[in-house]
């Protein structure tokens, strides 16, 4: 479990730090009048949904961080026999890479105010998010194939289960971008998509995150860093 | 006292009244039909009163339960319908009900859906639709639940620990639905959970009203919003643990199944490890008790407060304790694992940050027993239930240092002990609150109040009740009597005095069952023969009661959101026209040194 444990002391920091910065020493007691000094709340559509978003992003986060930590402890028993790697894994997590840019210049042609750079940008990014949805399906049959069923033992029912709950959230990501596509095509403006491709962009960025530590976990390079810093630890 | 008001355009420096709200106001949602204003309703104080009557309905569910499973303890055959499948089953829907679908429900998505706009000067959450979702999701989940009652081998009875192997064998009752039904309510209830507590936790972040910092909110608002995020994080860990059991169910997977002989046959399962699921149910499990016990701590620190006319005493170390107690929640899961066969080194570790927890614990029951020190103490019934609350969690507290440490937990482990144990710290206290808080927000709820004699009679039923019933369970458990047993049978070590205590239990707890349902006739009929309340009966100094009308109507606060001018708990102030100044009160002049400080806070 010593993942999920670093997963919360990096959340427990961000909120001491949060804590910190809104006066938490304060001697709310001794003051009176409209408080200065401390951030204040903005309620604006933007802010709220990036809020939200984050906080969202906090919660798959100690999803796939538990996720993970179950991987570990039982990788860490003798009779682990881990799964080969399907080589697609890799251009799949290239497809991701260029999903997650796509969005990337979505945002800033957004910002910019550059309808058809966030139109080819929104599109670009939709369609790599399908390929890479799709390229994991043929990993899975590709496996399948070769013997690694799912429920022929642990290792490849992790994988299975890993790679599933991450294309459930590509899912999700693709059916807020569909919104946005949606609008885009209903004719709105700039202005209307803006917060929305930004908020995809973001998501696809952690989605993207997550991926890469998974990927690690996968092909065991997490192990081996984790086995490392245990020596090192003991 | 100090004046932090600043200057510019949102100064009120001079005359002490703040300039109306400037800053972006939220979209609300105008219901146009009678469905989406009570039914379909993106109101949060709707989902409040939508949450707390499906907890409240599901609840009286599991009161039946505990009732049928005490009259098997008491007088075994008597009800020839409860053979031992049925005890199991019953076993386990009481405590996933009480635990996650009544408790949890009812703290966040109840309390916290009608408190938290309403506390913070908020008009609405800031994502009433997805909290209306929220709700719904919840009610799904219930159903689904519920719905185990009805299945072909009925609910499971794997306990609502939900332990594999034995939740999946063929043995164990509800093996066939009753478990597949309960894994996919518990997904359910936690996507719904998910989109409520996204909805608390950005409310508290972003829809504070002007003047409301951080430590101006009340303490009830700090239980809140920390238990959401504790869940939040910790709910993932029963989430996965619930797809990866179902996986095993209906997949063959091997997740937490290990190669095991299933009635003379070896199963097709191999390789998988019971512990993980151990692992992640109490990565849950434990936070869990702190996301029930957290918003009853802020609660009753803020009954205490207005009932005892005095400011909560340390209010900055009640808030650093909640949120310490947060943290630390999650790194004590193991201490329900000692006989599990983990590491014994494990074992010193997690009863060490057990014993950890304890002090910030101990700091706010002393804040309490503190406040009351020299406080105008009123016995209205939210405050008498929250002595109850405070006297209940200190016993269920310090049998909890018995089970923390391993040595004594290894004997205890399984007893009735343990079942004594929970129900005291995180059963009846956190339901003392609950009852508490509803005699107390009743009024603003309905604009009436609650009939004080049947809520004395429901109090004192209730709470020594509570304590016949469970501090002979104790003894019960020190006599080695084990939890989860169907009949004891003829058992050497067990006396025959242990029977007739049973009896005693039993009948105890039917009538401190019967007593609830004077609580719910109480809340039935003075919704329209209850005395009048005002707006402000409590004279209390929180936002929620300064509501221009009462019920709260839609939107909250007419034309304008309030501004906050000081905490939460300005009682007995010297030289107020009343004995409170409520926060949105801009006097008395704050520039006069020591003028306007409440009682004890110097």
């Amino acid at each position: 479990m010593s993942i999920i444990l670093l997963f919360l002391a990096a959340i427990v920091a961000v909120v001491f730090a949060w804590l910190w910065r809104h006066g938490i020493l304060a001697k709310p007691w001794l003051e009176v009048g409209v408080a200065g000094g401390y951030p204040v709340t903005d309620p604006s559509a933007a802010r709220v949904a990036k809020v939200a978003l984050g906080v969202f992003l906090a919660v798959i986060g100690s999803l796939f961080a538990l996720t993970v930590s179950a991987y570990l402890m039982r990788a860490s028993l003798g009779d682990w026999q881990a799964v080969r790697t399907p080589g697609i894994l890799w251009v799949n997590t290239g497809v991701l890479a260029l999903s997650s840019l796509a969005l990337e210049t979505a945002r800033l042609a957004a910002r910019r105010g550059d309808m058809a750079g966030v139109r080819a940008g929104v599109l670009a990014g939709g369609a790599t998010a399908m390929l890479f949805l799709v390229g994991q399906l043929i990993a899975w049959r590709q496996l399948n194939a070769e013997g690694y069923y799912l429920a022929s033992n642990p290792a490849n029912a992790f994988f299975y289960l890993i790679t599933a709950l991450h294309g459930v959230h590509v899912l999700g990501g693709l059916a807020g971008l569909g919104r946005v596509t949606w609008r885009m095509e209903q004719g709105a403006g700039v202005a209307r998509l803006r917060l929305g491709v930004d908020l995809c962009a973001i998501y696809w960025h952690a989605l993207l995150l997550i991926w890469l530590v998974l990927l690690g976990l996968l092909t065991n390079w997490v192990g081996d860093f984790v086995a490392i810093c245990r020596q090192l630890l003991t | 006292m100090v004046d932090v008001t600043h200057g510019g355009p949102t100064s009120g420096a001079s005359t002490g009244v703040a300039p109306g709200f400037e800053i972006g106001e939220l979209d609300l949602y105008h219901p146009k039909s009678w469905v989406t204003k009570y039914v379909f309703s993106q109101d949060a104080k709707v989902i409040a009163i939508q949450y707390g009557l499906t907890a409240m309905a599901i609840g009286l569910v599991a009161l039946v339960l505990s009732w049928l499973m005490r009259m098997q303890l008491a007088f075994p055959g008597l009800l020839p319908f409860i053979d031992a499948d049925h005890y199991y089953q019953f076993i386990t829907m009481h405590g996933m009900i009480m635990v996650v679908y009544l408790l949890t429900a009812l703290f966040l998505g109840g309390f916290g859906n009608y408190l938290i706009p309403l506390m913070l000067g908020a008009r609405d959450m800031m994502f009433p639709y997805l909290n209306m979702l929220s709700y719904w999701i919840y009610l799904l989940a219930v159903l689904v639940l519920a719905a185990g009652f009805f299945v072909p081998g009925g609910p499971t009875g794997a306990g609502w620990t939900l332990y594999p192997p034995q939740a999946i064998l063929g043995n164990t009752p509800g093996h066939q639905w009753g478990i597949i039904v309960m894994l996919v309510s518990l997904m359910l209830f936690i996507i719904g959970f998910t989109m409520g507590g996204l909805n608390y936790v950005v409310t508290v972040l972003q829809g504070r009203t002007r003047g409301m910092t951080l430590m101006r909110m009340p303490l009830t608002i700090w239980g809140i919003f920390t238990a959401t995020v504790m869940a939040l994080l910790a709910f993932p860990a029963l989430f996965v643990g619930a797809v990866m059991m179902l996986f095993d169910r209906l997949l063959g997977t091997s997740f937490f199944m290990p190669a095991i002989v299933e009635m003379g046959e070896q199963t097709a399962y191999g390789g998988g490890s019971p512990i993980l699921f151990q692992h992640l149910f109490w990565f849950f499990g434990h936070p869990e008790v702190y996301i029930v016990a957290l918003p009853a701590f802020g609660i009753v620190s803020d009954l205490i407060s207005t009932h005892a006319r005095k400011n909560i005493f340390g209010y900055r170390m009640m808030v650093w304790a909640i949120v310490g107690i947060g943290a630390l929640s999650f790194v004590v899961w193991a201490h329900h694992m000692y006989v599990s066969g983990m590491n014994p080194g494990f074992g010193f570790f997690f009863a060490t940050t057990t014993l950890i927890i304890a002090i910030p614990t101990a700091l706010k029951v002393y804040n309490w027993v503190l406040t009351l020190w020299r406080g105008d103490i009123h016995f209205t019934l939210p405050m008498l239930f929250a002595l109850g609350f405070i006297v209940t969690f200190l016993n269920g507290g310090l049998t909890g240092l018995f089970l923390g440490n391993v040595v004594v937990d290894v004997p205890l482990s399984d007893t009735m002990f343990v079942v004594a144990h929970f129900h005291m710290v995180m059963g009846v206290a956190p339901i003392l609150v609950i009852f508490g808080a509803i005699y107390h927000w009743y009024p603003k709820i309905t604009g009436r109040m609650l009939d004080t004699t049947l809520g004395k009679i429901h109090f004192w039923v209730t709470f020594l009740g509570a304590y016949l019933i469970f501090f002979p369970m104790h003894y019960l458990g020190l006599l080695g009597v084990p939890r989860r047993y169907f009949e004891m049978g003829e058992t050497a070590f067990v006396p025959p005095s242990a029977a007739t205590l049973n009896v005693f239990i039993t009948i105890t707890a039917l009538v401190v069952g019967a007593a609830q349902m004077l609580f719910l006739f109480n809340l039935a009929w003075s919704l329209r023969h209850g005395r009048e309340a005002g707006g402000n009966p409590w004279r209390a100094t929180t936002l929620e009661w300064q509501t221009p009308e009462t019920p709260p109507a839609h939107g909250n606060w007419g034309a304008e959101r309030p501004t906050v001018y000081r905490w939460a708990y300005d009682y007995s102030v010297p030289g107020a026209a009343e004995d409170f100044l409520p926060q949105n009160q801009p006097g008395p002049d704050p520039v006069v040194p020591g003028h306007a400080i409440a009682e004890g806070a110097r």
